[in-house]
This record gives C-alpha cells, sequence and structure tokens, in this order.
C-alpha cells in the first residue's frame, strides 16, 4: 500500500476545520485552500484504482481495532465521490458568491466528503454509522443554508427522517452486535457464516434495508428527497443527488447485504421491487413537475431505482444458483449506472444552478429561449439530459444497455421492458426541460440575462466532458478491468469478503 | 431576563473559577483517573450555563465571545486530527501513538504518549461546542420578546 487510507478522511477533515479560521476577510484563500482539498482527493483517488488493502488505525489489529479496507468497491464509488465532490467545489467557488459565509458552507462541504469518504472505507459497521452521520448531519446543514422558509422546512424534514433512518442502522447494529459479538464487518461476516441467521440477524438485516433505503430515497421511504434537493444550494443538490445517497445509500446497502450477510431470494426480490417501484414511481411524478429542480430530485428517485434493480437482481440471481455470469452483468449494470448517474444528475443539477442564477427562478413557465442567452449551459444540460435518457454514445446508454441485456439473458422480459419504459418517460422529462428553459419565446423580463463564466463553466465543461467519455470505461477492456470488474467481484464473491479481508 | 439576586450572582461567579478549575483537572488528569476529554469539556461547558442562569439573558447577548469560542472549536477538532496526523509522521500509522517509547511510563504525570494530548483537544472542542449548543438553545425566546430588544 503506497497510499495510506486515512488521508481520504483526514484531508478532509483537518480542511475543514482549518477554513472556519481563516475568518471573513480570507475567503478567496479559503475557496483556494478547499479547491485543493477536493483536487488532492480526486488525485489520490485515481492513485488507488485497481488496489486493495487493510488498513489498522493506530496499529490496533482486528477485531480490537478499527481497520479500513480498500477494495474494488470502495476504490470505484470514491473515485466517484472524489470526481464529483472536486466539480461541485470548483462550481461552488463561483456559485456561492451569492451567499454569506461562505468559509462555513465549504467547511460543512468538506465534513460531508469526509463522512462519505469514511463510509465508503470503512471496514467496521460501527464506523460506518459514525461517518453517515457525520456526512448526514453535515448535509441537513447545508440544505438550510439558504435559511428561508422553505429551505427551513425541507431540511427540518430531511433531518427528522435521516435521523429515523440512522436510528434503524443504530439498531440494527445494536441487534447485530448482540447476536454475534463483533462489530468489524468481516468478523460478523464469519459469525453469521458459522452459526446461520436467527431471528435476530434476520430482523437486523430488515431494519438495514429500511434505514440504508431511507438514506437512498428508495420510493416508500422518498419523501425528504423531493423537498431537500430543490431547498439546497445548487451544488448542494448535485452532491446530495450524485453521491450522498449512494454512498450512504446504495454503496452501504450493497456492502450489507452481499459480504456481511449473504445474498438471499427474498432480499433480492425485495430490491427489485423496490428498484422498479421507484423507476416507475419516481419518473412518473417527475413529469408533472414545473419546477426545475424538484423535477430532477423526482428524477434522481427514478435513476436510483435504476441502480439498485441491477443490484437487486444480481442478488436473486446469485441466490438462485443462475449462471454467474448474468449476476455479473447485473451489478455491472448497476455499478456503471451508479457512476454514470453521479456524473450527468450532478452536471444536470449545476446547469439548473447556472439558470437559476441567471434568471433567478426555477419555475419552468416563467423561463423560454434561454439557449441563445446561455449558450454552454444549454450544451451542458443537452448532453447530461442525452445521457440520462440513454442516447447511444453518452454515457446513460450503455449502463441502460447492459441492465436490459442482464434482464433479456435471465429471461425476466418484463423487467427488460421495464427499463426501456421508463426511459421513454426520462426522455418525455427532460423534453420537457429542453422545450420550457431552452427553446420557444425568450420572456420580456429575461432579455438580457448573461452567463456566468469563471469557475462554474469550468466545472460544467468538466462533467460534460466526462458524460461523453464515460462509456470507455466499459467498452475500453483495460479500464473495465482496473475500475468496474474488481467492484462487481467484490459483490459477486460475496461471503469471501470476510477471509479476503482477515487474509490482507 | 434580569437574571437573579445579588448572592447568587456573587457566589457564581466565584464559583465559576472553581468548575473551571475543575474541568481542566479532569481534563489534564484523563489518562489517569476517571474522566478525560468529554467529561472534562462538559464541565467547561457547564461553567458557563451557570453564569448564563444567574445572570439572565442580557448578559448572555452582550458579554459572551462568541466568535471566540466558535474558533476554539475549531480548534480542537483540528488539533485532535493533527495529533493523528503527527502519528502518520513519526509513528507510521494514523493514530499512532508516537510519545509511547518516550513517555510511557506508568503512573507518571507525563504518561500514556499522545493521549493527553488528545484528551485537551477534545476537552477543547467538546468544552467550546457544547458551549455553542447551549448558547443556541438560549438565545430562542419568544416573538413578542424579540420586538422589545
Amino acid at each position: 500500500m503506497s497510499i495510506p487510507l486515512p488521508v481520504f478522511i483526514a484531508i478532509p477533515l483537518a480542511t475543514a476545520f482549518l477554513l472556519p479560521m481563516f475568518g471573513k476577510r480570507g475567503k478567496d484563500a479559503a475557496t483556494i485552500v478547499a479547491n485543493l482539498a477536493t483536487i488532492s482527493l480526486l488525485i489520490l483517488a485515481i492513485g488507488c484504482i485497481g488496489k486493495s488493502g487493510v488498513y489498522e488505525i493506530g496499529k490496533w489489529p482486528i477485531p480490537l481495532g478499527i481497520n479500513l479496507v480498500l477494495d474494488g468497491l470502495s476504490s470505484l464509488v470514491l473515485l466517484v465521490i472524489s470526481v464529483v465532490a472536486a466539480a461541485v467545489m470548483l462550481f461552488s467557488a463561483g456559485y456561492m458568491e451569492q451567499y454569506t459565509a461562505k468559509a462555513k458552507y465549504l467547511s460543512l462541504f468538506l465534513l460531508m466528503v469526509a463522512g462519505m469518504n469514511g463510509v465508503v472505507l470503512s471496514g467496521d459497521i460501527f464506523n460506518l454509522f459514525v461517518f453517515l452521520e457525520i456526512a448526514s448531519l453535515a448535509s441537513y446543514a447545508l440544505v438550510g443554508f439558504g435559511c428561508g422558509h422553505e429551505e427551513l422546512e425541507a431540511s427540518f424534514k430531511y433531518t427528522v427522517l435521516g435521523t429515523i433512518a440512522s436510528i434503524f442502522v443504530l439498531f440494527a447494529i445494536g441487534m447485530v452486535y448482540g447476536n454475534t459479538g463483533a462489530l468489524n464487518m468481516a468478523y460478523i461476516s464469519k459469525a453469521i457464516q458459522s452459526s446461520g441467521l436467527n431471528a435476530g440477524l434476520s430482523f437486523a438485516l430488515a431494519l438495514f434495508i429500511v434505514g440504508f433505503g431511507l438514506k437512498a430515497a428508495l420510493v416508500p421511504f422518498h419523501a425528504w428527497l423531493p423537498d431537500a434537493h430543490p431547498s439546497a444550494p445548487a451544488p448542494i443538490s448535485a452532491m446530495l443527488s450524485g453521491v450522498l445517497i449512494k454512498s450512504l445509500g446504495v454503496y452501504a446497502l450493497a456492502r450489507v447485504v452481499f459480504n456481511v450477510f449473504g445474498v438471499s431470494l427474498e432480499v433480492g426480490w425485495l430490491l427489485i421491487v423496490l428498484g422498479i417501484l421507484s423507476m416507475v414511481a419516481g419518473a412518473f411524478l417527475a413529469i408533472g413537475q414545473w419546477d426545475i429542480k424538484r423535477l430532477m430530485a423526482y428524477s434522481s428517485i427514478s435513476q436510483i431505482g435504476y441502480v439498485v434493480l441491477g443490484i437487486g437482481l444480481g442478488i436473486m440471481l446469485l441466490a438462485r444458483d443462475a449462471n454467474p455470469a448474468w449476476a455479473s452483468l447485473a451489478i455491472l449494470g448497476g455499478l456503471f449506472h451508479l457512476a454514470n448517474h453521479a456524473v450527468y444528475k450532478s452536471l444536470l443539477f449545476l446547469t439548473s444552478g447556472s439558470i437559476e442564477m441567471a434568471t433567478g427562478t426555477r419555475q419552468l413557465k416563467e423561463m423560454g429561449g434561454l439557449a441563445r442567452r446561455l449558450p454552454f449551459t444549454r450544451t451542458a444540460n443537452a448532453v447530461a439530459s442525452a445521457s440520462i435518457v440513454g442516447i447511444p454514445p453518452f454515457s446513460g446508454f450503455w449502463s441502460k444497455l447492459i441492465l436490459v441485456m442482464a434482464a433479456v439473458q435471465a429471461h425476466y422480459y418484463w423487467i427488460a421492458a421495464i427499463i426501456v419504459f421508463v426511459s421513454l418517460c426520462t426522455l418525455i422529462m427532460y423534453l420537457k426541460v429542453q422545450r420550457y428553459v431552452f427553446l420557444g419565446e425568450l420572456p420580456e423580463n429575461l432579455q438580457d440575462v448573461e452567463e456566468n463564466g469563471g469557475s462554474m463553466l469550468v466545472a460544467m465543461i468538466f462533467l460534460t466532458c466526462l458524460c461523453v467519455l464515460m462509456g470507455l470505461i466499459v467498452l475500453v477492456p483495460g479500464m473495465r478491468n482496473s475500475i468496474l470488474e474488481p467492484a462487481v467481484r467484490v459483490l459477486t464473491d460475496g461471503l469471501k469478503y470476510s477471509d479476503i479481508v482477515t487474509a490482507m | 431576563m434580569k437574571g437573579m439576586t445579588i448572592i447568587v450572582k456573587t457566589i457564581s461567579s466565584w464559583v465559576k473559577v472553581l468548575i473551571i478549575l475543575f474541568g481542566i483537572y479532569i481534563i489534564l488528569f484523563g489518562h489517569l483517573t476517571p474522566g478525560g476529554g468529554f467529561a472534562g469539556g462538559v464541565i467547561l461547558a457547564s461553567s458557563y450555563v451557570l453564569l448564563m442562569l444567574a445572570f439572565g439573558g442580557e448578559f448572555v447577548k452582550k458579554d459572551l465571545p462568541l466568535s471566540l469560542v466558535s474558533k476554539l472549536d475549531c480548534l480542537g477538532a483540528f488539533m485532535f486530527i493533527l495529533i493523528a496526523l503527527l502519528g502518520l509522521v513519526f509513528g507510521g500509522v494514523f493514530f499512532a501513538n508516537f510519545l509511547f517509547e518516550k513517555y510511557g511510563q506508568p503512573l507518571h504525570l507525563l504518561s500514556a504518549g499522545t493521549i493527553p494530548f488528545s484528551n485537551i483537544a477534545i476537552g477543547l472542542k467538546v468544552g467550546a461546542s457544547l458551549f455553542l449548543v447551549i448558547y443556541s438553545l438560549s438565545i430562542c425566546c419568544k416573538a413578542g420578546e424579540l420586538d422589545s430588544h
């Protein structure tokens, strides 16, 4: 191991506590330092691709001490977090000039990144909970950052539901500890393998699914998301939708289900049903929205459904002892869609921020004809929309194609049909955005809006390029084998995780 | 919100010193006796709670060094990470107790290596942030009162 893993937590955490000391005058310096922190995290995350290792904090051996585990899945999600965080931080440098207390914002932002990195790297389930709380608490504050009536209401709602989710997870951890006597995930997994699931552990698994499902905003648990995403400042919406619901929800869920408890048919079908519900309900609700960010928020629910559907399909196929290649393909589709969605949805939210900053409104009906006034934003939005809908050369197409292929190979034609159908609904909602924001007549009061240049533009161009190029990750065998395949293997290996971790 | 009688005010401003002293004792002896950074920090914060109760809302609004406390809060957390990172630099592992070889002899005031320093950092962090939490609770008042100020 060349890179000491705790730097992924230490860099953002140390920077977060350093920034408020800069005071009011050091705002520009604070912005630069925060950007340096996220960019260095991105470089480190790229350096971690294809590596694996266990880090024992303070030289205490497991199971006495706390360990950090880097494997294929961790490094994939870590890379996604770092890419989105670096782009969004760059965007915030320009966008957050509208708000006061920018240093506090940057500090909270970095705390959230530290929490997410911690969740992804932790090999100890209680530490996973602690980092989950760090990321969640920072995000509650960030959602209410505008301090207006709407923001505070959304933040309160999010806080209540988020805390309920945390309590579910905490209770589940307590029950797991009571039944296995271990908190290290590898040791819990070993204990479960030797004694089997009893009623308490099964109940704990159910609590985990509810808790992480709430964090991931799957459909019966999605009530906080459509309020929280539109109310937050645009860069924070991008972070919440792009990576927070994935690292705290989907990653943690996949880790617990595959590597700690082991796959079972019931959990597989449960996740498939939750995924399909999220896809369909999210898409239907999104089409009716007239607030651009609210529309994108519902679309996030729909897209997270794809990810969970892919993972659920993988669990079900693994549990049924079907052809392992089918299960790998389904999980590959889910994880690739996770990475794709992080990139294009954060880009969509950034463009919504750019539009809102230029026009001062989020209502689709009050806009129109902005294609001429905001050419770069328009291009970025069009590319991201094409990606999310799944138009061939762009990234979203490949992940949806893989999901459809997996469903067809496993003879679940109706799942493939639903995937295609929801893509059509997605097409309708993003055509609506194109039609009402960028085409049509330019209203009187928006005749002289200007595009915001500088760092905001750079961030959007960076993500736009990624949207176009992401397809290469799955098409070029070298990149697929170093980035995606190790992540898929971690999940398909399932309970071998415990042996791999204790042997490392 | 004028506060309590002069007896309470006088006594509590004396007792404040003792409470702060006790909090510092708990923090500094955290590695030897029961207590530590968290418990000591709570005691430090409670000294100001006593003052808030005795002197009332006026005092809370005027005489508290809020930006200093906020900076101390960050400083405590930053020190804690710094100690962990020093462990990485000198001991080779994050959070390694790199002073343990030199200052690790049991039953001495300077023992347990980096633990006393971590306790000081935690004490600072907990004391300052708990103080801010209590302050935030105490600035809430009825809507009518807000107008009269």
